[in-house]
């Protein structure tokens, strides 16, 4: 699996996930560099975390025009995996890769934590290592997580089943109190139709590490690679 | 006629600037003529206390500063340690506590990005951020104000720029209403084959101005932050500075790319006094001269004067010297961060600061009379220690209305224990800090191994992210097993009423914080936040206070690497009365952890666990274990008297080693020191952080109740051991501790149950009405 980690100034999870694919999974992985566009040697773009560009306008406001997202919304055109971390998240709701908008959380605090989210759907790649409806806890840091988008678009998410991640209890019930943010459903991470981007708020690469703690993140990246390995 | 009657300057313009009449007449004679405007300025910043500290640079001598694994320490930007296999540490404190007390927000932001400057400019990574913070009451709109604003700043700033604010204390006490307190605290990993360091050298080398563009802000924030605060302090907001994380994120990246390159003779951070002090100590330093042309110098307003280039205190700035002909290769580095970077200046040979304006010479001193040979003020120590710490010594514990097993009457009423175990854990200073922890990134980067609230101490993993030579990253995650730990300590209340007694206190106390992580302590950067030192009192304090971390240092071979002084921290009311801070020695200590796999938490971790106090037993009344300056006698008896515990070194380090010793052989599981609220508060929070209760039995029958329960001191730890490992730890304790250790109980349960041998409750609380006071008691003070 040859990984590419998009690094935007401001970016600053970037290394992060790199100490995931490279360190841990020992998969190649490359930095882009956010006016870079050749991504033709690459499996997996994976935006990460971070303040892009200061995020002064609107969280991703300014990169989605960087040469390195244009060349992202080809990549993902082509049916490839795209994968959106926090502020990669943001990004790519900004680019157009994904439907709504992340907002400014309810109680307007950054908030940092380890929240329960519930694993909605596992037939895709970024999933197939998780048990549907296993609750999984992963950490969170941001200040606009709060998802956001229209009741059309949060009614054609729902029929489609482009929900992957949703917070929840400890238990694994959707109630408003487990909603660190205040989002729209309960929303923690979705896809596009097709399945092959994915944008996320909660930090998997931060729980991969088992000399830090959980590992309940790994297996989205091992997921990711049992799929690659199977295409090629 | 004195030479200040002859001077260009009234005697307004001339004290505006902080200077003293008998200090401008130094200058005259140092120059050999009357200063001009920008001169005047440049000599007002660079001899306040905040730079050159005229009045605390003779107590600071007694601190010890060498050391097998000091690599670099008191004089540079930051202190730097060995951690071994080729790792160091780079670490500092400093302080914002003037700017944050008109401006909160930026106030706190840009000294997150001042300190992460210090770590970085010596080629390091910031790897992580603690912060020491003390407000007034929360009941004070104000205060509320100043709180969230501070949070809110530290965590824009720390959050953007990637660092993980891994830990801190947070103090409630109507002493810092008016001044409160912002400490903030960096660790970095050096990723340079050689540390960079701050003297300028090689005649003709180029001066290079990197970072971000210089604009009016800030203007004089060394002088402002080196005078009392008054009312009229908010029209000094001007002086705060106004940081942008973004840009510092890119500057963090950029140096570090331009150290590699090896074309970087020297670097230091525009920080207090912006071109004004990093050019003459970078001249001083390499005992060289520097001449720099304004003009060259990017501006982001136009029209500005010499006086307010030289005294801008605009952030993230840099100034480099460079290797002669390779300054090309360190300007596109930046340019790829889209960050400015020109050649402003050279190295001359002249020892002097020459500053160039529009073609003409704007400013010309010598380089020593800025940075090196400054004034020095010896204030006379008080002979004996003044009335109010007499007075305050003479209170006893008898002066306390009665009590009985069951409670204690006040004047509100009778209180039993458990409700005065509760009232104490609803105190802001006592109760959870999830509120303020909750809004900082404490994880980005990695390699939080302990999470905020969950130990004594902050635990990061050490993981060089790359070498000099290379971008490689280290392949193998098991070649991963040494972390470091840092924390940053001081019970002020201790410092008031006994300021020798307390600085040792708060030094003993961080290396007790590390050693319940299963650190060894290794060295201390501090930040002294007294009150003004002409104030024969306030000079006590601080002259005192200086005696015993000297010595509390000494003791526990914690060298002293760096730190920052803070004084004048007083308001000033409308009729010029002083009231000044508790004074508050802030002391951060970083330690070493070999194996990662070796540590503890403060929480209970497995029911049937036996639970140990290692240092002076529950019942001794002594002056090493105390009600005196307890937090309990200031939160339920709103009493600051007494005196507070007295410190025994080799207790101390007997504890501390044993506590190590256990964690480092499997043995011990959980680890909690007992501070402010003694031994039954640091239970309960064992119990709160762990979610298990515990049985408690003390073999006691005290005059006192309240003592056994809530006195503070006797160098305690209490610690978790799991039954199989019982015996061992016993014969090892009664080998190294002799008798200062006692078997009280066991891990269990919902409740915290503490009784006496002859079946007398004490305490009897359950975890959930402990979390109901303590968990959310910041937010409730929030929400009025």
């Amino acid at each position: 699996m040859n990984v590419g980690v998009v690094v935007f100034p401001g970016s600053n999870c970037d290394r992060d996930v790199v100490w995931v694919t490279q360190g841990l999974l020992n998969q190649p992985t490359r930095m882009i560099w956010h006016e870079d566009s050749d991504l033709s040697d690459i499996d997996v773009v994976i935006v990460p975390g971070g303040f892009s560009y200061g995020d002064y306008l609107r969280c991703g406001a300014i990169a989605r025009f960087s040469p390195v997202m244009q060349a992202t919304i080809k990549h993902a055109e082509q049916g490839k995996f795209v994968l959106g971390i926090c502020n990669g998240f943001q990004v790519l709701t900004e680019a157009g890769l994904l439907p709504g908008a992340l907002v400014r959380n309810r109680d307007l605090h950054f908030v940092c934590d380890r929240v329960p989210l519930s694993v909605e759907r596992t037939d895709l790649p970024w999933t197939n290592h998780y048990r549907t409806g296993e609750v999984i806890t992963l950490p969170i840091a941001h200040g606009e997580g709060s998802y956001y988008a229209d009741a059309d678009t949060l009614k054609s998410l729902e029929d489609n089943h482009q929900v992957l991640f949703r917070y929840c209890s400890a238990e694994g019930k959707s109630d408003p109190l487990s909603n660190p943010n205040g989002s729209l459903n309960q929303i923690a991470g979705i896809c596009n139709h097709q399945g092959n981007v994915l944008g996320m708020m909660p930090h998997p690469e931060r729980a991969s590490d088992p000399s830090l703690g959980g590992t309940d993140g790994l297996r989205l990246f091992e997921g990711m690679l049992s799929a690659i390995a199977t295409i090629s | 006629m004195p030479v200040i009657a002859s001077a260009p300057f009234s005697a307004e313009e001339i004290a505006a600037e902080g200077i003293k009449p008998e200090e401008y007449a130094d200058i005259v004679q140092r120059l050999g003529r009357h200063p001009n405007k920008a001169e005047l300025g440049m000599f007002g910043v660079m001899w306040s206390e905040h730079c050159c500290y005229k009045n605390s640079r003779p107590l600071l001598k007694q601190f010890p500063t060498e050391g097998d694994k000091i690599l670099v320490g008191p004089g540079e930007n930051a202190g730097v340690i060995d951690l071994g296999d080729g790792l160091q540490l780079a670490f500092k404190i400093e302080s914002h506590n003037h700017p944050s007390a008109v401006e909160p927000f930026q106030g706190a932001a840009t000294g997150v990005g001042g300190i992460l400057r210090d770590i970085f400019t010596m080629g390091a990574r910031p790897i992580a951020l603690l912060n020491s913070l003390r407000f007034g009451s929360l009941d004070d709109a104000k205060t509320r104000r100043l709180f969230t604003g501070v949070v809110a700043g530290i965590s824009h700033y720390g959050n953007c720029v990637g660092v993980p604010t891994v830990g801190g204390e947070v103090y409630f006490d109507p002493a810092y209403s008016g001044n409160p307190l912002v400490n903030v605290m960096a660790l970095g990993l050096m990723e340079t084959t050689e540390i960079v360091k701050s003297g300028a050298k090689g005649i003709g080398n180029p001066v290079l101005y990197v970072g971000s563009t210089t604009g009016r802000d800030g203007m004089g924030g060394a002088s402002f932050a080196s005078a009392e605060l008054s009312d009229r302090s908010m029209d000094d907001r001007p002086a705060v500075q106004v940081g942008d994380p973004f840009l510092e994120k890119s500057l963090i990246e950029a140096c570090l790319e331009a150290f590699k390159t090896g074309a970087v003779v020297a670097a230091q951070d525009m920080g207090a006094a912006g071109l004004t002090c990093s050019t003459s100590e970078m001249a001083a330093k390499g005992g060289v001269g520097i001449e720099l042309d304004l003009d060259l110098i990017p501006a982001r307003e136009t029209g500005m004067v010499p006086y307010e280039y030289l005294l801008s205190e605009s952030q993230e700035r840099m100034l480099f010297v460079a290797h002669k002909g390779r300054e090309q290769e360190l300007i596109d580095i930046f340019k790829r961060w889209e960050l400015q970077a020109v050649v402003a200046g050279t190295v001359i040979e002249e020892s002097i600061v020459r500053i160039l304006f529009k073609g003409e010479i704007a400013a010309e001193i010598p380089a020593t009379a800025l940075s090196d040979n400054t004034p020095i003020y010896h204030h006379e120590l008080l002979k004996e220690p003044p009335d109010y710490a007499r007075q305050a010594w003479e209170w006893s514990r008898d002066r306390l209305p009665t009590c009985n097993e069951k409670g204690i009457e006040l004047a509100s009423g009778f209180l039993t224990w458990n409700q005065v175990l509760l009232k104490l854990l609803d105190s802001p200073t006592i109760a959870s800090k999830r509120w303020v922890y909750r809004q900082y990134d404490h994880q980005v980067q990695n390699n939080t191994v302990t999470l905020p609230g969950g130990a004594d101490a902050a635990v990061v993993r050490v993981r060089p992210l790359a070498n000099a030579s290379s971008s490689s990253f280290v392949a193998d995650p098991s070649s991963l097993t040494k972390g470091v730990a840092a924390t940053v300590d001081c019970n002020a209340r201790y410092v008031y009423l006994h300021p020798y007694e307390g600085a040792k206190a708060a030094v003993a106390e961080a290396a007790r914080n590390l050693s319940c992580v299963g650190a060894d302590p290794i060295a201390v950067t501090d930040n002294l936040n007294f009150g003004s030192p002409e104030n024969p009192i306030g000079y006590w304090q601080l002259a005192e206070a200086c005696r015993g971390l000297a010595e509390a240092c000494t003791e526990f071979s914690t060298p002293v690497t760096g730190g920052n002084v803070s004084l004048y921290n007083e308001t000033l009311d409308s009729d010029g009365k002083p009231a000044p801070i508790y004074p508050t020695p802030v002391i951060g200590m970083v330690g070493l952890i070999p194996d990662l796999s070796r540590i503890a938490g403060q929480g209970w971790k497995t029911e049937g666990d036996m639970i140990y106090l290692l240092g002076l037993e529950v019942n001794t009344p002594s002056e090493s274990v105390t009600l005196g300056a307890s937090e309990y006698l200031a939160s339920l008896h709103s009493t600051i008297a007494g005196k507070p515990p007295t410190i025994d070194f080799s207790l101390e380090r007997a504890v501390q080693t044993a506590c190590r010793d256990g964690i480092r052989r499997g043995w011990i599981q959980s680890a909690h020191d007992s501070a402010e609220g003694g031994f039954a508060i640091a239970l309960a929070e064992s119990c709160l952080s762990g979610q298990y209760g515990a049985e408690i039995t003390v073999d006691a029958s005290p005059d006192r109740w309240d003592h056994l329960l809530f006195a503070e001191g006797g160098a305690r730890i209490i610690v978790s051991v799991s039954r199989e490992h019982q015996s061992d730890w016993e014969t090892y304790l009664n080998l190294q501790l002799d008798a200062h250790w006692q078997k009280i109980g066991q891990v269990g349960g919902r409740s915290l149950r503490i009784s006496t041998a002859n079946h007398l409750w004490l305490i009897d609380a359950t975890i959930a009405e402990m979390q109901c006071s303590w968990q959310d008691a910041i937010e409730r003070r929030l929400a009025v």
